[in-house]
């Protein structure tokens, strides 16, 4: 099997069984890919830094990165630029197309079966877990990574309340031209980018 | 407000492209942008409905973000819809390693001062993102007395992280069953009535 059997395999099988979202995939992909040489371990590292730094899911990052990488690193004779992209998309459709079949059919199953008191009841139970899995999503990121990666006073008490500036302006309808808006998500984010780079980054430039 | 014909196409991808431009820290974080543009903005589906497609893309493997853009999309338009939603999620972020891949290290971007800078104001704003939606969702959910503890217990084993009591697919499977018990006691008390 050529470098790019290999990575379709290991990119199906980390589709398959990446369940639980894309931190509990990681040791997934570190085994898949570390295991056989692909690429070293502090290049994982590095990896994932940078998937944290750019927007997209943990689990789509790593494969396009790494199927770029891998065909290079295993057969000098794959080194070039078009090998790579044939290595991205390869392990990117790869980690993508076993989920995507699996949830079509589990929702024309649900979707089918719509009225039945089964399924409502289902749901109805589902839902109460739903608000408790976000939350705790929230909470698992209310960490020193996020909020104190420095370890210093004053940036903890900036980050909190960028924090709680930012859920007020997504939370609470601001009054504006006369009408109650609440701010766009996408929004929040680029302006609390921009004061990220106003106290952190200006200073030291 | 729902689009005819094409166009309802180029508006699925081009709001999962948003979505996926945007999404930093992972599936659940996307949940307030993505509420935002499909059940305030655009009233494709109902906030209870999103609340179901959210429980079968947190229980079905894959990637969280791919899952709930996948049901989503079908939901609204079908296999069509949910290959579009989906190839607008990835779009963004594979042109974008891409790049990196090809014209970067990884040490260039991770020393960079401007853009982890960037990051650092990013990521504590991402966490108050995801808070929002724990309470629309409650508001959705129609929490009661009887109710409430559910999510409470639920947050807690998961994030005090005991190991496989805080695996998240035992609370979706837990739940299922509770809701389908619940209903089978609920009927067999009216019959006995």
């Amino acid at each position: 099997m050529g470098i790019y059997g290999q990575l379709i395999w290991a990119y199906i099988k980390i589709g398959i069984f990446g369940f639980g979202g894309g931190y509990a995939m990681l040791s997934l992909v570190e085994k898949a890919v570390v295991t056989p040489g692909w690429i070293s371990e502090t290049m994982f590292t590095d990896i994932v830094a940078i998937s944290q730094m750019t927007p997209g899911p943990i689990g789509i990052n790593s494969a396009t990165y790494i199927g770029y990488v891998a065909p290079g690193s295993v057969d000098p004779l794959l080194q070039g630029v078009w090998w790579g992209i044939l290595g991205s998309v390869l392990a990117t459709l790869a980690v993508v197309i076993p989920s995507f079949v699996l949830v079509l059919n589990t929702s024309h199953f649900i979707r089918k079966h719509n009225e039945s008191g089964v399924i409502k009841a289902i749901f109805s139970g589902l839902r109460p877990v739903v608000v408790g899995l976000i939350a705790s999503a929230a909470i698992m990121l209310m960490n020193a990574a996020n909020f104190n990666p420095q370890g210093v006073g004053w940036q903890l008490a900036i980050n909190i309340a960028i924090s709680v500036i930012a859920f007020c302006l997504v939370f609470f309808p601001i009054p504006f031209r006369g009408k109650k808006v609440k701010l766009h998500p996408i929004f929040v984010i680029i302006l609390a980018g921009i004061a990220g780079f106003l106290i952190y980054g200006l200073p030291k430039l | 407000m729902a689009a005819s014909g094409r166009k309802i196409y180029w508006e699925l991808f081009a709001t999962f492209f948003k979505i996926g431009a945007f999404t930093f820290g992972g599936g659940w974080a996307m949940i307030s942008i993505i509420e935002r543009e499909i059940v305030d903005k655009h009233q494709w589906i109902e906030r209870n409905d999103f609340l179901d497609l959210l429980a079968v893309s947190q229980a079905l493997p894959g990637i969280l973000a791919v899952n709930i853009a996948t049901s989503t999309g079908d939901k609204i338009r079908g296999v069509w819809g949910s290959i579009v939603a989906a190839a607008g999620t990835i779009m963004p972020s594979f042109l974008l390693i891409l790049l990196i891949a090809i014209f970067l290290t990884p040490d260039i971007i991770k020393n960079n001062v401007v853009i982890s800078s960037i990051f650092m104001g990013i990521r504590p704003a991402v966490v108050a993102l995801i808070v929002a939606p724990v309470i629309t969702s409650a508001k959705a959910a129609k929490l009661t007395l009887k109710t409430f503890w559910i999510p409470v217990v639920v947050a807690a084993m998961i994030s005090l992280d005991f190991g496989w009591p805080s695996n998240p697919i035992l609370y979706i499977v837990l739940g299922a069953a509770g809701g389908l018990l619940w209903w089978k006691l609920r009927n067999k008390t009216k019959e006995t009535s």
